[in-house]
């Protein structure tokens, strides 16, 4: 296992109390995996990887759990120890590749600034590399591309480019987060085409965020979803789709068109809103907005036991 | 580049002009200001009013009277005051060119150093006792009126504790030239430079901190981290380096406004004959070649800090290059 997370709990400080944002949160990924999280906007995703970056910095933000890299424990890990993980070993995309480039620097400074930060070799191989990484995430003409700056880059360009930074010291986890969100369905495409390529290239296992579950049923091998700040299900891909157990998940399912047949007549919602985290019902979260609630929902389920976890009374929750 | 420059000198002209017509029309076209009552002095008869009027040529058409007065400006360089008649407007001012120009330049080195190191630390330790700390005192700094602080840094160095050890050294108020004394215009300079620069150190300070603090909220910030990079490179590298640039429009506008006299309470306070001064005693006395002199020098100042601005833009921000 390249990354263990137990029973994560991250909660902040706020003027209505403690608000818990990540209850529970238990998950491993295996050397070379793609782990898909998808959930609703707000349902703790962006928070999960935060926390497993050491990128939670928010000074009212209380973390609890275990998070291990490699067997190594992340969780308390001194500021230090924890930078020289973060770009090198682990690396993140960032779902709006518009603004997650500093504006003032060309991008080949940018991957070099990351490169030197890492490593004991000389501009000019960094530069080299910079450009080499460039050609790898196909933007054309790499050695102009180096000097550009990131304004003078397309949507899609600069995702490549963003991809290229996270490559540069050949990580273990790759983190992404939405990584085609903020772009065009075309383009969406062509990032995933190559996130795919490289992960068959590097290896690298990889923790994928999204809420398209389109662009899950391509790349992920295992799926987790999470509900206001839990996990409600989690299975290899095929049963997952072929077999949702959890309530939520097949709301999920059914608010998207089906990957293959015809389109259904109209697409269903799920009725409600998410809860507000500050004020979640007691027993099961989904339960205010689940048609099939029934009287044991009044108390909190847990995870089922693998390959197909769910955390529903309906599939014999604990 | 060569179009921009030209374009920029056309602006200045532009507005050098405009200015110019401005303080003409104002003290000349406004109803009951008659400079030639004001030089005649009080109780003055009308002959005398007319035999004034027409040695200083206000019996002539506006137009007539501006023109001849740009011509010597800047075609014969002879304009002569009207309160003191005889005295060169042109070689007055340029006189008091350099003693405006030390005591801002060296003013502005201090404010941009210490704002600097101000809004840095602060932003490092947003929010905690550091941050609060120096933000009280950049408050207090803006606070204080440059006046009141030069009559109190002036009362304390030159008269109560002028024999003390600590400030012995500073000589009296009076401006010393460079290429005559170095070590005298220095010295003369220090508390000024330091009392027209609280101020702006406070302000800075403040604003750079506000800004550090918002560039810190960016995304690329988080990207920063993500890269490993240290807080200290992502401070000065990352954050710092994008809030330069309203640093930077701030300080171009403050420094061409105080080059083209809004120093003039400092230069009052501690004796210095500076642009600002020439035009507060002009102004005392409506001594209008005097003001109009000034006022396109200050202009000429104004916009000159303006393109220097653009340009520094252009370096800083490369958006602004391509677009
Ligand atoms: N600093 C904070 N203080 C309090 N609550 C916070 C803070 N940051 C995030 N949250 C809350 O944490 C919850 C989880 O946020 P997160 O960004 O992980 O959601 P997400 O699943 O990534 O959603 P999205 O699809 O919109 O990206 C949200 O409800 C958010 O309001
Ligand atoms: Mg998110």
């Amino acid at each position: 296992m390249i990354l263990q997370v137990t029973d994560l709990r991250v909660s902040f400080r706020t003027e209505h109390g403690m608000v818990r944002v990540l209850d529970g949160v238990s998950f491993d990924v295996a050397e070379g995996e793609v782990l898909g999280i998808v959930g609703e906007s707000g349902s703790g995703k962006t928070m999960t990887v935060l926390a497993v970056m050491g990128l939670i910095t928010d000074p009212n933000a209380v973390i609890e759990g275990s998070i291990k890299f490699r067997g190594r424990e992340l969780v308390g890990l001194r500021p230090r120890e924890m930078r020289d993980l973060r770009g090198r070993e682990i690396a993140m995309i960032f779902q709006d590749p518009m603004t997650a480039l500093t504006p003032v620097y060309t991008i080949g400074w940018q991957i070099a600034e990351q490169i030197l930060t890492h490593e004991k070799v000389s501009k000019k191989a960094a530069w080299d590399r910079a450009i080499a990484l460039l050609a790898e995430v196909g933007i054309p003409r790499p050695e102009e591309a180096v000097h550009r700056y990131p304004h003078q880059l397309s949507g899609g360009m600069r995702q490549r480019a963003v991809i290229a930074m996270a490559l540069t010291c050949n990580p273990a986890l790759l983190v992404a987060d939405e990584p085609t969100t903020a772009l065009d369905v075309t383009v969406q495409a062509q990032i995933l085409d190559l996130l795919r390529k490289l992960q068959a290239t590097h290896g690298s296992a990889i923790v994928f965020i999204t809420h398209d579950l389109g662009v899950m049923a391509e790349l992920a091998d295992r799926i987790m979803v999470m509900y206001a700040g839990r996990i409600v299900e989690r299975a290899a891909r095929e049963p997952l789709f072929a077999d949702p157990q959890h309530p939520y998940t097949v709301a999920l399912l059914n608010s998207i068109p089906p990957l293959e047949g015809a389109r259904p007549h109209r697409l269903q919602t799920i009725a409600g809103a998410p809860p507000s985290l500050s004020n979640l019902p007691q027993g099961c979260a989904f339960g205010p907005r689940c048609p099939k609630r029934f009287a044991a929902c009044a108390a909190r389920p847990r995870l089922t036991l693998p390959p197909h976890e769910t955390a529903c009374f309906l599939t014999g929750a604990p | 580049m060569t179009y921009a420059i030209l374009q920029r000198l056309a602006q200045m002209l532009f507005v050098m002009f405009g200015i110019s017509l401005l303080v003409f029309l104002i003290f000349f076209g406004t109803p009951g200001v008659d400079p030639a009552a004001r030089i005649a002095g009080r109780n003055a008869s009308p002959e005398v009013l007319e035999a004034v009027r027409h040695s200083f040529g206000f019996d002539q058409p506006f137009y007539v009277q501006y023109l001849t007065m740009m011509k010597k400006i800047f075609v014969t360089g002879d304009l002569t005051s009207f309160v003191n008649r005889g005295w060169k407007v042109v070689p007055a001012v340029l006189d008091t060119i350099p003693v405006t120009l030390s005591l801002v330049f060296g003013a502005a080195v201090l404010w941009v150093v210490f704002s600097l190191i101000i809004g840095v630390v602060a932003a490092a330790f947003r929010d905690r006792w550091p941050d609060k700390l120096l933000m009280i005192l950049g408050l207090i700094g803006i606070s204080m009126p440059v006046y009141w602080l030069g009559e109190v840094m002036n009362l304390i160095t030159q008269s109560r504790f002028h024999d003390i050890w600590l400030f012995a050294w500073v000589p009296p108020l009076g401006y010393k030239e460079f290429g005559k004394d170095p070590e005298g215009w220095f010295l003369t300079l220090v508390i000024p430079w330091i009392t027209l620069s609280i101020l702006y150190i406070g302000l800075y300070g403040r604003v750079l901190r506000a800004s550090i603090t918002e560039a810190l909220q960016e995304d690329y910030i988080r990207t920063a981290r993500a890269k490993g990079l240290s807080e200290t490179r992502i401070l000065l590298r990352h954050a710092l380096r994008t809030s330069l640039i309203a640093f930077v429009t701030l300080f171009g506008l403050d420094f061409g406004a105080l080059v083209g006299g809004s120093a003039l309470l400092t230069e009052v306070v501690f004796g210095l004959q500076g642009v600002g001064k020439l035009t507060f005693d002009a102004l005392q006395n409506l001594d209008l070649p005097v003001i109009m002199t000034t006022v396109l020098y200050a202009s000429f100042f104004v916009v000159l800090a303006n393109a220097v601005v653009d340009v520094v833009y252009i370096l800083l921000d490369p958006r602004v290059r391509t677009s």
